[in-house]
This record gives structure tokens, C-alpha cells and sequence, in this order.
């Protein structure tokens, strides 16, 4: 069984560039000010792990994790 | 207070890496060679000229850089030849250092959220067609004189609640402090006073009728103590809003159509799968990012082992880091469709610019426009294309033909 992934934007490192949330929409929102945090806990649905790199991938600030669960 | 100064020619630059010069016509013509060769020689440059002035060429040195407060303050933003009074030039939140900094960018964000840009994105659309409307049937067009200027200078008109056809006097403005004032602080100053005159009409209107703007949406904020902003830090908020919201994205979508002009298998693909279109911007402006910032040193440090000195300013060249092989694979070359893309054409740390959402919108945009409209086109043989000098780099001319050659 494949594993599961689990995304987490660092507050302090974030500055919301929002690159996250036009890769991956699914797995990031953003606050009032435009930046970003991870939709609910962070778990990657089945078929997103793919998103949750790429977001990794063209965050400027490199303030998000990916952790396999 | 510093004197007015008098516009002065800089000798030509021989000696790259140890007498740099952004305002030199080798680098206004084409930088990315000069980078490379910087870059090669050491991880910071320096020069003597704009009173002393380092150069990070690396995206490392850039990043260490952009995340230092405590040793680079933002209170002076350009390098030029002089040092103007900081006070009279302060914009804030982008001449601001912690912990001025982020009650003051807080205040601005909310209007430039990706949502809130999706509000405005039709009429940005039906700026780009009321634009091309106006030069389509010619057959050929200066984009940047008659396209790329005009989206981001009646966006941010639109957006401020001032009249889109005031946008000329705008430009105007931002050409004598981000061009014309490096060499000519006379300049500065008079297109400051200008801006003052004209905002402050705007804002005596507001305060008597409030309206759904940026203007009365200023006026209206509160600081961290519940009070109402100062007038200068309206001014100052409002002058950056236009300074920072027009050349640079004017350059990022004329770099854009240059490059499109100019290689006809991007925009073929482009016009085949227009869903690439995000993706491209994003490596457009990775390539050619149009904004240089600059940093004051204030405590001596080291930057990728490069001792670096208080008096001295740093052009924090954002375009050179994204064209740093270490970082990027093929640096020098548009890969349409790259993936991973940390391009730091928007700053990096604290400073990471706000009208990031809109600039992306708008480039996106006038891309697509364009492409619906003009799928073909290229560079006007009989034409030249010229770039700006300085701190934002983007076409000022740039003649295209339309259909096949």
C-alpha cells in the first residue's frame, strides 16, 4: 500500500507568494491576508501526491513540508 | 538634508567585476552575460560607483540577503547616485524594517489577495480588448507604447479610484523617480511634489465621500492602537501603489510578448494549449524578471563568505539569482513548461511584493488576450526595441508585425 502524505506550511517562513494554492487548491488555503496553511490536518487525499510536490517544489520561501506517513 | 544633486554621465563600464554599473547601456541592452561573469568571479561584487554599491550574483547570496534584516535595511530601495534624506522617500511597508514592517504590509494585503484579483480580472480583460481594439486593424503596433504600458497603469488606476485616463500622468511620474532620478534627484523630487498634490485633491475628496477604492480603503484603515494612519503614511502607501504597480509589470508582460514575438515554438504551444499559459508566466518571469530592489548594509556582516561593510548599498538583483545555474537547470534558456520553478522574481522574506496576485493576473491576461486576438506575430524588422534603465527592466519599445512572415 502506498503511502500516505501530509503537507504543512511553516507559518513563520511563509509569505504568501500563493504559488501553493494555484498548484494545489486541494491541499492549501489561504487567510485573510493571503497567506497560506494547509486544508484541515494536511493529509494528502489518494491521487494528490503529485500536487503536494509540485506545490513543495515552487514554494519561494521553502516553508512547505512534505512528510510520508 | 542631502543637496540637490546635478545629473552626471557615468564613464562606460570596462571592468565588470570590479566597477559594475546597472545604469551602464551593456547591461540596460542585454545583463544576463554580465551576471554570468560576475557570478563566475565571486558570490558578491562590488563597486565604487552610487557611493558604493555590492552586488549578490548568486540566488544564495540574493536569499541571505533578502532574510537579513538585522544587517540590510530596506529604508533606501534604489541605488543611485546620491543618498536622498530617507524620510522623504519613505513608502511604506517597502522602506520599512522590522517591526514597522508588518503592521504596515498587513495593512495592504488584503486588497491584493489571488480572490480579490479575481474580482477584478474582467476588467483588466476588457482593458486588453479595448487596448487591441484600438491598433488590431493596423496590422502592426509598438506593444509597449500601446499594450503593456496601459494594462497595469489603468488596473492600479482603477483599483486606486482615480479616473484611467489619469494614468498617463502616472507613468509620467514613475519615469522621472525610477529612470530620469537615479542620475537627477531634481527630478525626484519635483514628481514626489506632483504626486502629492494630486493625491491629496483625491483624498479630500474621499474623506467628504467615501468610496469602494484603495483610496477611501487607506483612509478608512486603523494602526494597531485603533488610529486612523497618518497623512504621510497615506501618501507614501499611495505613491508606492503606483510606482511599484506599473513599470513592473508594463516590463513583465512587454519581456513576455518580446519573447513570444521572437520564438514562435512557445507560442505555438502556448496557442495549442492555452491551460500552459500559468506555468509560462511563471517561467517568463523567472527569465526575465524585471525588478531590481537594493538594501543598505547597516552592520558589517558576511554574505556566502564575502565581508560586506555599513555604508555601502546592495542591488539585491533578483533577476540575476534566477538565472543561477545552481539553482536552476538551464538558467540561461526559456523552458516554457518548467515544473519546479522557486523564481524569486517577486523577492524573497518580509518583503515579498504585494501586488504578487495582481501582476500574475494581469500578465496572464494580456497574455491570453493577446494570443485570442494575435495568435501570430513577430518583431518588426524595421523597428528597434529598446529596454528601461535601472531598477525595472522591461521594454519601452517594442515594435511587432501581426500575421505570418
Amino acid at each position: 500500500m502506498a503511502e500516505r502524505l501530509r503537507v504543512h506550511v511553516d507559518p513563520d517562513k511563509c509569505q504568501g507568494h500563493a504559488r501553493c494554492k494555484a498548484l494545489a487548491p486541494e491541499l492549501f488555503e489561504l487567510d485573510e491576508y493571503g497567506n497560506a496553511h494547509e486544508v484541515g490536518d494536511g493529509t494528502v487525499p489518494a491521487g494528490l501526491e503529485d500536487k503536494a510536490w509540485l506545490a513543495k517544489s515552487n514554494c519561494p520561501e521553502i516553508a512547505i513540508e512534505v512528510t510520508e506517513e | 538634508m542631502s543637496d540637490v544633486s546635478t545629473p552626471t554621465a557615468h564613464p562606460p563600464v570596462t571592468d565588470w567585476v570590479n566597477d559594475f554599473d546597472h545604469t551602464d547601456p551593456k547591461w540596460t541592452e542585454n545583463p544576463f552575460p554580465i551576471w554570468d561573469e560576475l557570478r563566475a568571479a565571486s558570490p558578491v561584487v562590488r563597486t565604487e560607483r552610487f557611493l558604493g554599491c555590492y552586488l549578490p550574483t548568486t540566488y544564495e547570496a540574493v536569499r541571505e540577503i533578502a532574510n537579513d534584516t538585522e544587517h540590510f535595511s530596506s529604508r533606501r530601495v534604489i541605488v543611485r547616485d546620491v543618498r536622498p534624506e530617507v524620510a522623504r522617500n519613505a513608502a511604506p511597508p517597502i522602506t520599512s524594517d522590522p517591526p514597522e514592517h508588518k503592521p504596515a504590509k498587513q495593512l495592504l494585503l488584503p486588497p491584493f489577495t489571488p480572490d480579490a484579483m479575481k474580482k477584478l480580472e474582467p476588467r483588466i480583460r476588457a482593458i486588453c480588448n479595448e487596448l487591441i481594439d484600438g491598433f488590431i486593424a493596423d496590422g502592426k503596433v509598438d506593444a509597449a507604447a500601446h499594450y503593456t504600458k496601459h494594462i497595469p497603469a489603468r488596473a492600479i488606476a482603477y483599483m486606486l479610484g482615480i479616473p484611467e485616463s489619469d494614468s498617463d500622468l502616472c507613468i509620467n511620474w514613475i519615469h522621472m523617480i525610477l529612470e530620469l532620478g537615479i542620475k537627477d534627484e531634481s527630478k525626484l523630487v519635483q514628481a514626489i511634489q506632483e504626486m502629492s498634490g494630486y493625491f491629496a485633491d483625491h483624498i479630500e475628496q474621499r474623506k467628504q465621500k467615501p468610496a469602494d477604492d484603495l483610496i477611501s480603503y487607506l483612509i478608512n484603515a486603523r494602526d494597531k492602537n485603533g488610529q486612523p494612519l497618518e497623512d504621510s503614511h497615506v501618501h507614501g502607501s499611495l505613491r508606492l501603489l503606483l510606482i511599484a504597480g506599473i513599470d513592473t509589470t508594463w516590463s513583465a508582460i512587454g519581456s513576455s510578448l518580446w519573447h513570444l514575438a521572437k520564438t514562435p515554438a512557445d507560442r505555438e504551444r502556448l496557442l495549442a494549449e492555452p491551460a500552459l499559459i500559468p506555468t509560462a508566466v511563471e517561467e517568463l518571469l523567472r527569465a526575465y524578471a524585471p525588478v531590481t530592489m537594493a538594501r543598505e548594509v547597516m552592520k558589517e556582516t558576511t554574505i556566502s563568505g564575502c565581508p560586506v561593510k555599513p555604508g555601502n548599498m546592495v542591488l539585491l538583483s533578483f533577476p540575476a539569482a534566477n538565472r543561477d545555474p545552481k539553482m536552476f537547470p538551464d538558467a540561461d534558456k526559456v523552458v516554457i513548461d518548467r515544473r519546479e520553478n522557486r523564481h524569486a522574481a517577486f523577492g524573497l522574506g518580509i518583503h515579498r511584493c504585494v501586488g504578487s496576485n495582481l501582476a500574475r493576473m494581469e500578465m496572464q491576461v494580456a497574455i491570453e488576450e493577446w494570443l485570442k486576438r494575435i495568435p501570430d506575430f513577430r518583431l518588426d524588422p524595421a523597428g528597434t526595441v529598446t529596454w528601461s534603465q535601472g531598477t525595472v527592466r522591461g521594454p519601452r519599445q517594442l515594435p511587432v508585425l501581426f500575421g505570418k512572415a
